[in-house]
């Protein structure tokens, strides 16, 4: 059970990458909250012409998975067009996390996607966040 | 002795439900025509209660251990089942509730208080169950819109011109109706009547208490806005039961009870709403129940709705055939091919609760009275009572034979 709790993991959820909210004007800042454990994530971003994702910054609370996984997700969108960060999938969060994670905690983990897909679409971004949620784990 | 050609093999199925083969009285065996009022229970469901209790029960949602986690993943695994069991477009759509009753009241506390007021009409029909009749008068005193109802014609079928009628005669904001008739059997033409419903800019409720349980139901080919139905009649516990909705007025409705698992963020000045379904899912739900409904799925789906609704409309054939060879006896209700596994009937000179009592000294379960259903008893069948065999997939034709001749014993008691 402590590979629950792996270097990396610890590492990111110590160690945010990209901690702190951007100023000011920015191109995104939207926050969402997991109800059902009280994790909150708020994600600032900004985007050049072409959309693409130049700066991150998030801040938050919650367990080491969701910290972790917002962390190592803003790393891995940062030089994304923002068309291809909404297209990384409820497994490839799971894959950073490196763990089987049960039912009530998955949630913990995509919290970081959700901020970002319903932040930069709106309704559509929704209506995309419940398929990705609903998505069968096989 | 009878020989009709049944869908599957019945006493495979009859292995299957413990309690059939239990001595009724001293001597004589169970004979199960109750189905109406509640069903059986096959092992697997009964298994699957004790299972949670014995291996895994926990509370929903919140919990990070193991326990927690088993008991999340089946109470949210049946709610898929049962979303694929009505083919409802999402698990979302899909609220889990204490029964059909609950599910009803839900909607006229929620979407009822939010949307009716005075000059509005709330249309339903004299075949209805006191849960379809009862929110509705409680909700109408308090906001002073009224209930109207849609009368049956001789054949005991609803009046569809009156239907009309009424649509284009009222400010109908709500069209509340049962699919299948606990009393009658009708089934009534839901698809047309909701299409109908939507053209004049109503909403429509289907009971489907009675129909859920018998045949296949598919919300969206039927396209009704909202669906209710019980476990406990479709093998299923006590005490689960589903509401479905259509998305977009679920999202618009309010919550109706508050308490834990229904909210996003409560502050002291304040609250906010958790998505759906658990907006309409305050407290620590019915989490075995909700298993064992998602077992009961699997069940009835392994058998085959199709198959089981083929199987009850040869049952109620022939039960009809039967008693109509009674002197004496009226059935009440339309034809088979129109109806669902019941028959509610009199017998001349004999009250209900006395055929009821003398039957169960048989061994048979029947039902009697006004059957929740007292505005249909008084006003269109204009007879206080009738008893009412019911019938479901594990019923045979012979039970019918032992039926029918005891109600010759009956009439033999009672020098008639």
């Amino acid at each position: 059970m402590e590979d629950m709790y792996r270097e990396i993991i610890l590492d990111h959820a110590r160690n945010q990458r990209n901690w702190g909210l951007l100023d000011q004007p920015n191109d995104l800042d939207h926050e969402e909250k997991n109800p059902l454990c009280g994790d909150r994530l708020r994600l600032t971003l900004r985007v050049d012409e072409n959309n693409v994702i130049t700066e991150v910054g998030w801040e938050g609370e919650g367990c080491a998975i969701s910290q972790a996984s917002a962390s190592m997700f803003g790393e891995q969108i940062l030089g994304m067009t923002l068309e291809d960060a909404r297209q990384i999938n409820k497994q490839q969060l799971l894959d950073n996390i490196g763990l089987t994670l049960t039912i009530n905690r998955v949630k913990c983990a995509l919290l970081a996607l959700k901020v970002l897909v319903v932040g930069a679409y709106g309704q559509e971004g929704v209506e995309q966040w419940e398929l990705i949620e609903d998505a069968e784990d096989d | 002795m009878t020989q009709l050609t049944l869908p599957y093999d019945i006493e495979k199925i009859r292995a299957d439900f413990p309690v059939l083969h239990e001595i009724h009285h001293d001597d004589v065996p169970l004979i199960y025509l109750d189905n109406a009022a509640s069903s059986q229970k096959p092992l697997s469901v009964i298994d699957g209660l004790n299972t949670y209790y014995r291996e895994y029960n926990a509370n929903v949602h919140r919990g990070i251990h193991k326990l927690s986690e088993a008991a999340t993943e089946a109470y949210e695994g049946a709610r898929k089942k049962v979303q694929k069991f009505i083919n409802a477009k999402s698990r979302r759509e899909v609220i889990y509730t204490r029964g059909t009753t609950e599910s009803i009241n839900l909607v006229a506390q929620t979407w009822g208080r939010a949307n009716l007021n005075n000059g509005d009409v709330v249309l339903s029909t004299v075949m209805e169950h006191h849960s379809n009749i009862v929110p509705w008068q409680m909700l109408s005193m308090e906001k002073g819109f009224s209930v109207k109802y849609i009368p049956t014609l001789e054949d005991g079928t609803l009046d569809f011109e009156a239907y009309k009628k009424l649509l284009a005669d009222n400010n109908v904001k709500l069209v509340t109706v049962v699919h299948s008739s606990n009393v009658l059997g009708t089934i009534n033409p839901v698809a047309e009547m909701a299409k109908l419903a939507h053209e004049y800019g109503a909403i429509i409720l289907v009971d489907g208490a009675q129909s859920v349980p018998h045949m296949p139901v598919d919300v969206q080919a039927l396209d009704v806005d909202f669906f209710a139905f019980s476990g406990h009649k479709m093998i299923g516990p006590t005490g689960i039961g589903v509401l479905y909705g259509k998305r977009a007025l679920l999202d618009a409705m309010p919550p109706w009870m508050g308490g834990g698992d229904m909210i996003s963020k409560v502050t002291l000045d304040g609250s906010t709403w958790n998505d759906l379904p658990y907006k309409f899912e305050a407290g620590t739900p019915s989490i075995a129940e909700a298993i064992g409904l998602g077992l009961a799925v699997d069940y009835l789906t392994s058998v085959g709705m199709e198959n089981i609704h083929k199987h009850e409309q040869i049952m109620t054939e022939y039960a009809l055939e039967r008693l109509a060879e009674v002197p004496g006896v009226t059935v009440y209700g339309p034809s088979a091919d129109k109806k669902g596994a019941v028959a509610a009937f009199s017998v001349e000179g004999i009250h209900a609760h006395d055929v009821a009592q003398l039957l169960d000294s048989h061994g048979i379960a029947v039902r009697a009275g006004h059957h929740c259903a007292m505005p249909l008893h008084d006003d269109v069948l204009q007879v206080p009572a009738t008893s009412r065999a019911s019938f479901y997939l594990y019923n045979t034709p012979q039970e019918i034979d032992s039926f029918i001749d005891a109600l010759y014993q009956v009439k033999k008691t009672f020098a008639i």
